[in-house]
């Protein structure tokens, strides 16, 4: 392991919070670290902090000003960035099931156009993607995820659409997304999972976090429906395949 | 049971309170109220916590009919006309609704949101210490939408406690203040000029979400896609149209546009209070002068209590009084969800 990496950079988002930026770009290495400090901010216990929201490339610190000022703060999340971070814990793996295509996922066939390929070959290469959730952010429970296989990366949609159901699954650029409350997006649409990442009322309300892995498998439009119903009701339906 | 009965409201009215801190990681924002200040001062009227549950009441009339026995209550805020059953209620004093008379308020005078607390709070189920209302979510208490006619509000029944009024600073005026950043780097030196220079102006197109800000076009140097980062309360991002929005208390907790600078805490209730149509400038300050005065705001939200008065001898606000019909100063209803989806997507 290398003795230091190179220091964040610090931008101050107001007078209560600092972004601690590791990269412009959605980068892998710099999630890692995003997640790293998230974890070594919780673990030390800082003075003053919080809150913190991890984000793909940077990692948003709120803290209260009346008990430690920017300068102070700065200097101790620019040591914590810089110690060699603590084995990561092993992550956790959700599987998340998804019905693809038809009226759950409009947008399947034209994304198989637009990619010069079929439905079918668009499902195997979402299903066979290695996901990392790298931030949750937008809405409550919308977790972004990072792994999505190269082929898939396309612009987002020229004009975003109003609304798109609870449970999206879908895809932007470069990332692929579970939704959970519908929203606005302009990213396309491959299908739904009847699995709530938030959901009051149920324990845990929010049921990914940021650095868990996810892997997506594919069910039917009847297997979509009872699942949905069984959701409705509070059950969990993503399996945890390891803790 | 006691309660006060939303006899009429208008759009953009709700309850919200500090709001719900610690699950921005999840994606849940805080909501709460628009203007700290003035729902503290309300609830202190009242000797409730500073932050409990008010009714926090848009640009439009409201009334509101006490049931089962009277309800004592408190109005802060924006200036409005006031009164229960013709008698005039002052702004920043408490009053007592006997039980089926009914609190009539006027359209909101030179700010948008006033404060309407209930003595001994509003109880409602809490979701992660709030009940503040979050739509989109399905969250707030009693009611997880905003106020509609006929909504019941519980309440106490009026403890019979002398009534006060509250002296408040006076109001602040000049620029809005701002720390530059996160992503002032992302605008030429002309662009970040331009927008410290320029005369700004709120559009109607405004909601808890984010105000939308009409004055000249703010360009960005390297295209108006970033990648997502947090935002907080006055995050000022600049999307594609050059046109920049602040982002209030309803915002996501990301968001994919440069953000060139931040209103500083202490301006934000002030700021949020702005009227549509009301110019105003911005004015870059550096971080030890925006913490500073972060600092002196959260003391002025403690001295709240040592500024409570005896209601003799308080001056109406007569101009508001005569202003009671007239609807001159009101903005036109909120369009929600036009702009948001251009603007607000993941």
């Amino acid at each position: 392991m290398a003795a230091s990496l190179s220091p964040p950079r610090l931008l101050p988002s107001g007078d209560s919070a600092i972004a601690v930026e590791f990269a412009r770009t959605i980068d892998d290495i710099a999630n890692q670290r995003v997640l790293a400090l998230d974890k070594a901010i919780s673990a030390a216990a800082v003075e003053g902090v919080t809150e913190t929201v991890p984000t793909y490339r940077s990692l948003l610190v709120h803290y209260d000003p009346e008990r430690i000022d920017f300068e102070t703060l700065g200097a101790r999340l620019v040591a914590l960035a810089e110690a060699p971070a603590a084995p990561a814990a092993s992550a956790r793996r959700w599987r998340v099931p998804v019905n693809y295509g038809g009226e759950n996922g409009i947008d399947l066939e034209d994304v198989a156009k637009a990619l010069n390929t079929t439905p079918d070959e668009v499902v195997k290469r979402h299903v066979g993607g290695d996901y990392r959730v790298a931030m949750i952010g937008f809405t409550p429970g919308w977790s972004y995820l990072s792994g999505l296989d190269k082929s898939l990366h396309m612009p987002r949609r020229q004009s975003p659409r109003v609304f798109t159901p609870m449970g999206t699954i879908s895809i932007g650029g470069v990332q692929a997304g579970i939704q959970c409350l519908a929203a606005p997006s302009g990213w396309h649409l491959l299908g739904r999972t009847a699995v709530r990442t938030f959901q009051l009322h149920r324990d845990p309300v929010f049921l990914t976090e940021p650095g868990d892995r996810v892997t997506f498998y594919q069910v039917d439009a009847k297997t979509f429906a009872e699942q949905d119903r069984a959701a409705e009701a509070g059950e969990i339906i993503a399996e945890l395949v390891a803790a | 049971m006691s309660k006060l009965i939303v006899t009429s409201i208008g759009p953009a009215s709700s309850v919200q309170d500090r709001g719900r801190y610690g699950e921005q990681r999840y994606g849940l924002v805080p909501n709460g109220a628009m203007d700290r200040l003035a729902l503290a001062a309300a609830n202190t009227l009242l000797g409730n916590d500073p932050f409990a549950a008010c009714v926090e009441i848009g640009p439009f009339t409201a009334s509101f009919t006490a049931r089962g026995s009277a309800v004592r209550v408190a109005l802060t805020g924006a200036s409005r006309s006031a009164e229960i059953a013709g008698r005039p209620m002052a702004l920043d004093a408490s009053m007592t609704i006997t039980d089926g008379e009914t609190l009539t308020l006027g359209f909101a005078k030179g700010g948008s949101f006033s404060y309407l607390a209930i003595e001994g709070g509003i109880d409602g189920e809490e979701t992660f210490g709030s009940v503040a209302v979050n739509q989109r979510a399905g969250l707030g208490s009693p009611y997880p939408r905003p106020l509609q006619s006929g909504d019941e509000l519980p309440a106490r029944p009026a403890s019979g406690a002398p009534e006060r009024q509250i002296e408040l600073p006076t109001a602040v005026t000049g620029p809005i203040r701002v720390v530059l950043g996160p992503q002032d780097d992302e605008f030429s030196d002309e662009a970040k000029a331009l927008f410290l220079a320029s005369e700004w102006k709120i559009s109607a197109t405004s909601d808890r979400m984010g105000y939308r800000l009409e004055g000249p076009f703010i360009k960005h140097l390297h295209g108006h896609n970033i990648v997502s980062d947090g935002t907080v309360n006055g995050s000022i991002q600049v999307p594609g149209n050059g046109a920049p929005i602040v982002l209030m208390p309803d915002r996501g907790t990301t968001g994919g546009y440069p953000k060139i600078a931040t209103v500083i805490s202490a301006d934000f209730g002030r700021f949020a209070q702005f009227p549509a149509g009301t110019p105003f400038r911005f004015k870059a300050v550096g971080m030890n002068e925006a913490q500073a005065e972060a600092r002196k705001f959260a003391e002025l939200l403690r001295s709240l209590p040592d500024r409570l008065r005896s209601i003799e001898g308080f001056e109406l606000n007569l101009e508001a009084l005569q202003d009671a019909n007239v609807a001159g100063s009101a903005v036109s209803a909120v369009d929600a969800g036009t702009w948001q989806a251009e603007v607000l997507q993941p």
